[in-house]
């Protein structure tokens, strides 16, 4: 089977039109996984192209207080693996937007990896990003991925020497996740300085999409960024919003809403 | 030599575990640290400037004692103990302090972070800091200062600044994680001043090394002392930088019984202990892949045990290829155990220990009856000043008895 054709199909469609693609990241079950389905479907409607959906860990070393707290309370709402595949499945049926797996590695290894990658290709996910597996540790993990369909999509640092970026590229399908700065997940109120270098350094050695991420939050980073990057992965600033309305009736339409200002959508 | 002496391999791994299984960020820096421990190995102006730090600084070699007393009560085996208990700072964590320092410089690093469980790394790390003029931030999870009072105190005396740690239980893993998220972020500057033999490659090799000095004098001091090998040697197992560092010098001598002990804490429930083997399954944390105790959804479980050193989800990983290979054996004591241990060992032999090291001690006070004519060599690796809170805590008719 080939790699979902839905991820590169929606960057396509956004470089035709001339913008970049956002990609929106929120962590199942925070508030609750009964919750997080409407929630994929108003960043839809707010703009966004692709998903990230993040399984919840209880110790994510690469996030900031913001993700950190939506992990504790997707937790403690109960989220485990194959509640995250089941809202995925949930998603797709009522949308074709394309949705990446976004984890540590620990929960989905003890759910089975072999499993994960065919119940997540049956519950409709395109691709897996997972953010602390190493190329170095990803020999049979992406096997097992391509295997089943789904794009791997690995992360290009500032810290990457040439040799990394050309492993990072060379692993990846689907498209580039190419992290801003140093630091963990988190909102900034200025992207960081010299990411354009480390897209224009990626651009000589992948055909694949670069999508930049970490510390962007507002409507001004996505279109500076978006004008040298194909596209914009936006996930604290969400995160946010789905901590402060939570508990609120409205909160899919906050978050519609503030989708909407990131994507200038009308 | 054996096989295992020569693991890790070029990309850390012992066996399946250990590894690099980080953030991409965390990758090149990683293989820069990799690259400069490397050159220092192979230096003779650091070996010859760490030689004499451990030696007149830290106060190495440190003495094998045979505990006459105890050995005569328990009726059995003969007892020496490994005294990392008198080096300076009051463990055996100034020694890997001591090299990772004299490579943070040669890397021109400014700024030291460190995490720390018991204390006695945070010390360590404050130590070397101060001695060398550099800026030292621990972490340590607020439920351990709380636990450990008097080392907190004494990072601070010595200019560090201790950062508490609010997330999670609150705990060493806690501590693990926001001492990754600072190094992430201040990478340039920055050296991670790992404690124990965890996280990414080379972290476990590197903490293993530094330690070793540990087992080889160990070694050379009984055959002079008795003319032939010990037949069992204890160690506590948290991360288990004090265990391989003694271990270490002995896989190749097969007939040697290694034995780690974890901690067995109030029970072997899950949430109560933190005995990784029993209690465990392989997983990823904090950068290696090692037994981890873990519930059926691969969230990390909550630990327990008396001694903050020890109350950690991980077990290092070369310890995890150790124990799959047969070649040593890891078994826990349980909070009780190892208080009755520190009690024991206080009045037969006048040595309070590290609520950690008591762990050791209590295993080989319940093999030693059966063990008439064998040669026993504990690894005391820290003492006790820091758990006298915990000790009153726990025998409060001490304080009763001169009243």
């Amino acid at each position: 089977m080939d790699s979902s054709q839905r991820i590169a199909d929606r960057f396509a469609q956004a470089r035709t039109a001339a913008r970049p693609a956002l990609i929106a990241y929120i962590t199942a079950g925070d508030p609750t996984p009964e919750r997080t389905v409407e929630l994929a479907l108003a960043l839809e409607r707010g703009g966004a192209d692709i998903l990230e959906l993040g399984v919840p860990f209880s110790d994510p070393i690469a996030d900031g207080p913001v993700i950190q707290r939506a992990s504790d309370r997707a937790l403690r709402a109960g989220t485990n693996v194959a509640r995250v595949l089941d809202i995925a499945a949930q998603i797709r049926k009522q949308s074709d937007m394309p949705i990446i797996l976004f984890s540590y590695l620990n929960p989905l290894l003890r759910y089975g990896f072999d499993k994960l990658c065919q119940d997540a290709r049956e519950a409709g996910i395109d691709g897996c990003l997972f953010t602390d597996l190493s190329v170095e540790e990803a020999g049979d993990t992406v096997e097992t991925m391509r295997k089943h369909g789904l794009d791997t999509v690995f992360l290009a640092a500032p810290t990457s020497t040439e040799r990394r970026l050309k492993l990072v590229a060379e692993f990846s399908t689907g498209f580039v996740y190419v992290v801003s700065r140093t630091g963990v997940t988190g909102e900034q109120s200025t992207v960081a300085g010299g990411v354009d270098t480390l897209v224009t350094e990626l651009r000589r050695l992948t055909q694949l999409p670069l999508a930049v991420g970490f510390g962007i939050s507002k409507r001004e980073h996505v279109e500076a960024v978006g004008s040298y990057a194909d596209g914009v992965v936006v996930g604290s600033a969400l995160m946010r919003v789905i901590e402060q309305y939570g508990a609120a009736p409205d909160l899919a339409a906050q978050l519609e809403s503030f989708t909407r200002e990131l994507t200038a959508r009308p | 030599m054996s096989q295992a002496t020569q693991m890790p391999d070029a990309g850390g791994h012992f066996g399946p575990y250990g590894g690099r299984y980080v953030p991409e960020t965390l990758m090149a820096p990683l293989e820069a640290l990799e690259q400069a421990y490397y050159a220092a190995r192979q230096d003779p102006a650091f070996q010859s400037e760490l030689a004499d730090l451990l030696a007149n600084f830290a106060g190495r070699p440190t003495p094998l004692y045979e505990a006459k007393r105890l050995s005569q009560n328990l009726g059995g085996a003969r007892i020496f103990i490994k005294r990392e208990d008198l080096l300076h700072t009051g463990a055996h964590k100034i020694n890997n302090c001591l090299g990772q320092i004299l490579l943070a410089r040669r890397m021109g690093k400014k700024r030291i972070i460190a995490e720390t469980g018991a204390g006695q790394h945070g010390v360590a790390s404050a130590t070397v800091c101060a001695l060398f003029g550099l800026e030292c931030i621990v972490y340590m999870g607020e439920e351990d200062m709380r636990r450990q009072k008097l080392n907190v105190f004494r990072m601070r005396l010595l200019g560090a600044k201790v950062v508490a740690v609010t997330s999670g239980s609150r705990t060493l893993k806690d501590a693990v994680s926001e001492a990754m998220r600072d190094w992430v972020t201040n990478i340039e500057t920055t050296h991670y001043l790992l404690g124990s033999a965890l996280g990414a490659h080379p972290y476990p090799m590197m903490v293993r090394d530094f330690h070793r000095c540990t087992g080889d004098e160990a070694r050379q001091q009984i055959l002079a002392r008795v003319g032939r090998l010990p037949d069992r040697i204890f160690a506590c197992v948290g991360g288990g930088s004090n265990a391989i560092g003694i271990f270490t010098a002995f896989l190749g001598d097969e007939n040697v019984k290694l034995t780690g002990v974890e901690a067995g804490g109030r029970s072997l429930s899950a949430g109560e202990h933190a005995a990784r083997f029993e209690g465990g399954a392989p997983g990823v944390l904090q950068g290696a892949y090692s037994y981890l105790l873990q519930d059926g959804d691969g969230q990390v479980s909550l630990t327990h045990s008396v001694s903050a050193g020890l109350d950690y989800a991980l077990v290092g990983p070369e310890h995890a290829w150790l124990h799959d290979q047969g070649r040593a054996n890891y078994v826990s004591a349980s909070d009780r155990d190892a208080l009755n241990a520190a009690r024991t060992l206080a009045r037969t032999e006048g040595i309070i220990p590290a609520l950690e090291s008591a762990h050791a001690v209590a295993e080989a006070i319940r093999c030693a009856p059966a063990d008439q004519g064998l040669i026993y060599i504990v690894n005391l690796s820290g003492r006790g000043d820091k758990d006298t809170d915990i000790y009153r805590e726990n025998f409060p008719e001490l304080d009763a008895e001169n009243a």
